[in-house]
C-alpha cells in the first residue's frame, strides 16, 4: 500500500466527515465526531494493509464511518442522546441514517463553515478550529502553521468546542435575514486563515501554501450554489479573487534557502499565472454587481501587484485604492502600505512626513518603512529604524532581510 | 478626542471651466488629502458632497429661491468629519485641504456639540 495514501485521504476526507456526522447529529457532539472519524482511519490503517487497498477507497471510508456512527461503539452517552433528540422530533427510525451523497456531503461542510465561524468563538480560536475542524490538519501541523506550541492549540480547541457547546450552536445555516450578517463574520475567518499561510514567517514552505490553498477551497464552497443560500454576494468573488491574485507568488516569496524575497526582487516568472487568470475570473464576477466592499478594493490592489512591469499608471493607481480602502475603513496595514505607494508616486522625501505622520511607533513594518524611506535622504535616520525593525522582527529569516537593508545589500525596495 | 465637521466653503474660482485633465488632478488631490486623514484613523465620516443643480433656499413668507445660499460669495460644497485632540489638529488637516491650498475657497471647522451645549 502506497505509505502517503492515507495521510492523503485522511486531509481530503476527515473534515467532511466529521462535518456529516455533526450535521446528522449536532455539532455539539464535535469531539465523539472526531472519534469516530479517527476510529474509521484507523481501521482502514489496520485493514488496508493486511487485506489491500479497496477498489473505492473513499466509499469504504464513509461505509465503515457510517456504520461506526451507527454502532456508537464506545460512545454510548451518543446513542443515548441521539435517540431521545430522534424521539422528541417524532422520527419513526430508531437507527438514523447517515447520509452519504455528495450533495449532503457539501452540503454540511458548509454548514459547518458557518457553525465554526460562529460569532460566539472567539475569531483567533475560529481559525484554529477551522484548521483542525474544515481542513484536516493535525495539532502538530496546526502549531506549526501558527507558531505556536501543541499545548497552546489544544487548549484554543478545548475552548472553542466548548463554546461551541455552552452556546448550543448548530449546523442549521442562518436564516436569510442573518446570513449576510454571519457572512461577513465568515469571510473575515477565511481571510485570516489566508493571511496565517501568505504573512506566516513558518519556515515550512510547504504546510504555508497548504494553508492558503485550504482558505480558497472553504471561500470557493461558499459560491456552490445550494438550497436556502439566496445569491452569492460579490465579497465572497472579491475575497477569492484576492487571495487567488496574493497566493500567485507563494513561490516566489521563499527562495530554495529559505529566505523571504521581497516583492521588487521576486523572479515574476515563478508567479502563478493560472491563479491570476482564475483570480481575474472571479474578479469579474465581483465587479459585475457594482457593489464595493474592502474586499473589492483589496482585490483591485493586489491584481495590481500580479503586474510586474509598471507603465506609469501602476502606483498611482494602488495610491488611489489605498485612499478608498482607508475612507472606507481604517487599519494599521493599509495606512502603511498608503504611504508606501505614495512614496513610489511622488518620491521619498514627500512620503516621509505621510509615514511620520501614521505615529505608528513599535510596529516593525512602520520603523521598517520608515528605514526604506530615510535611506538616501538621512542616513542616520534611517539606520536607527532599521535598528528599531530589527528588534522587533520575531524571526530569523525577517532578522536577515533587515541585516541585509542595514548593510546596503538588500536591494532597492524602489 | 472632540469631532469636527470641516465645512467645505468655495468660490466662484472653483467652477469655472476647466479641462479633464484638471479636474483629474483635483480628484487626485482630493483623494490623496482623505486618504491622509483617513490613513492616521482620524476620519469619522466622509461626510457628503452637497449639489447644486435643484437645490432651493427657503425663508419666512414662503420666500423660495433658488439655491444655494449665496448672500456670501462663497457657498457650501460639502463636508466631513473628522477627530482630534483639539481645533488646532483639525486646523491642520483644514489647512492641507485642496480647497485652502488653491485658494478656491475657504473651510470652517466647526467642533460638534451635544444638543444641550449652548457655548
Amino acid at each position: 500500500m502506497e505509505q502517503e495514501l492515507i495521510p492523503r485521504l485522511y486531509r481530503q476526507e476527515y473534515s467532511k466527515m466529521v462535518a456529516l456526522i455533526c450535521s446528522r447529529f449536532g455539532v455539539g457532539e464535535i469531539d465523539a465526531a472526531e472519534d469516530i472519524v479517527g476510529e474509521t482511519f484507523l481501521s482502514a490503517a489496520e485493514t488496508w494493509g493486511v487485506k489491500g487497498v479497496p477498489d473505492n477507497p473513499v466509499g469504504w471510508l464513509y461505509r465503515v464511518a457510517r456504520n461506526n456512527t451507527l454502532n456508537g461503539l464506545k460512545h454510548e452517552q451518543v446513542r443515548q442522546r441521539t435517540r431521545s433528540r430522534l424521539a422528541k422530533a417524532g422520527t419513526a427510525a430508531v437507527q438514523p441514517e447517515l447520509d452519504i451523497s455528495a450533495e449532503n456531503i457539501a452540503d454540511s461542510q458548509l454548514r459547518m463553515i458557518y457553525a465554526v465561524c460562529h460569532p460566539m468563538i472567539p475569531v483567533e480560536a475560529q481559525v484554529t478550529l477551522a484548521l483542525r475542524v474544515l481542513c484536516g490538519f493535525t495539532i502538530e501541523e496546526i502549531a506549526q502553521a501558527l507558531l505556536t506550541t501543541k499545548a497552546n492549540v489544544n487548549k484554543r480547541l478545548f475552548r472553542a468546542k466548548e463554546k461551541l457547546r455552552a452556546g448550543k450552536i448548530t449546523t442549521a445555516l442562518p436564516s436569510t435575514a442573518r446570513l449576510n450578517e454571519r457572512l461577513d463574520g465568515v469571510l473575515i475567518t477565511l481571510y485570516l486563515l489566508f493571511n496565517e499561510g501568505y504573512y506566516s514567517a513558518s519556515p515550512d514552505k510547504v504546510l504555508r501554501k497548504e494553508l492558503c490553498a485550504e482558505a480558497i477551497r472553504l471561500t470557493y464552497l461558499l459560491t456552490v450554489p445550494g438550497k436556502g443560500k439566496g445569491e452569492v454576494r460579490p465579497e465572497v468573488y472579491s475575497l477569492l479573487a484576492l487571495m487567488c491574485f496574493q497566493a500567485s507568488r507563494l513561490n516566489a516569496r521563499v527562495d530554495d534557502a529559505g529566505e523571504l524575497v521581497l516583492y521588487e526582487q521576486q523572479d515574476s516568472g515563478l508567479w502563478d499565472q493560472e491563479l491570476i487568470n482564475r483570480g481575474n475570473g472571479y474578479f469579474v464576477r465581483a465587479c459585475d454587481s457594482g457593489v464595493l466592499s474592502r474586499y473589492h478594493l483589496e482585490a483591485a490592489i493586489a491584481w495590481w501587484h500580479t503586474q510586474k512591469t509598471d507603465n506609469g499608471e501602476k502606483w498611482q493607481n494602488i495610491l488611489h485604492l489605498y485612499n478608498r480602502l482607508l475612507i472606507l475603513q481604517y487599519s494599521p496595514v493599509a495606512a502603511l502600505n498608503r504611504a508606501y505607494a505614495f512614496a513610489r508616486v511622488y518620491g521619498k522625501k514627500m512620503a516621509i512626513p505621510e509615514a511620520e505622520g501614521l505615529a505608528l511607533t513599535g510596529n516593525l513594518f512602520y520603523h521598517s518603512l520608515l528605514g526604506e524611506l530615510y535611506g538616501g535622504v538621512d542616513e542616520a535616520r534611517s539606520l536607527a529604524h532599521w535598528k528599531l525593525a530589527r528588534r522587533l522582527a520575531p524571526t530569523a529569516a525577517e532578522r536577515r532581510v533587515i541585516d541585509n537593508k542595514m548593510n546596503g545589500q538588500g536591494g532597492a525596495a524602489f | 478626542m472632540t469631532e469636527f465637521a470641516l465645512i467645505f466653503r468655495v468660490g466662484p474660482s472653483w467652477k469655472g471651466d476647466i479641462t479633464p485633465a484638471e479636474m483629474q488632478n483635483r480628484m487626485t488631490a482630493w483623494m490623496n488629502w482623505m486618504g491622509g486623514i483617513a490613513a492616521k484613523d482620524k476620519l469619522v465620516s466622509s461626510g457628503n458632497r452637497l449639489g447644486i443643480k435643484g437645490s432651493k433656499v427657503v425663508g419666512a413668507n414662503n420666500v423660495i429661491s433658488d439655491g444655494p445660499f449665496t448672500e456670501v460669495k462663497e457657498f457650501i460644497n460639502g463636508y466631513i468629519i473628522v477627530k482630534g485632540d483639539s481645533v488646532d489638529e483639525a486646523v491642520e488637516f483644514a489647512k492641507s485641504c485642496p480647497l485652502v491650498v488653491g485658494n478656491f475657497g475657504k473651510v470652517e471647522v466647526r467642533p460638534l456639540v451635544a444638543p444641550d451645549n449652548n457655548q
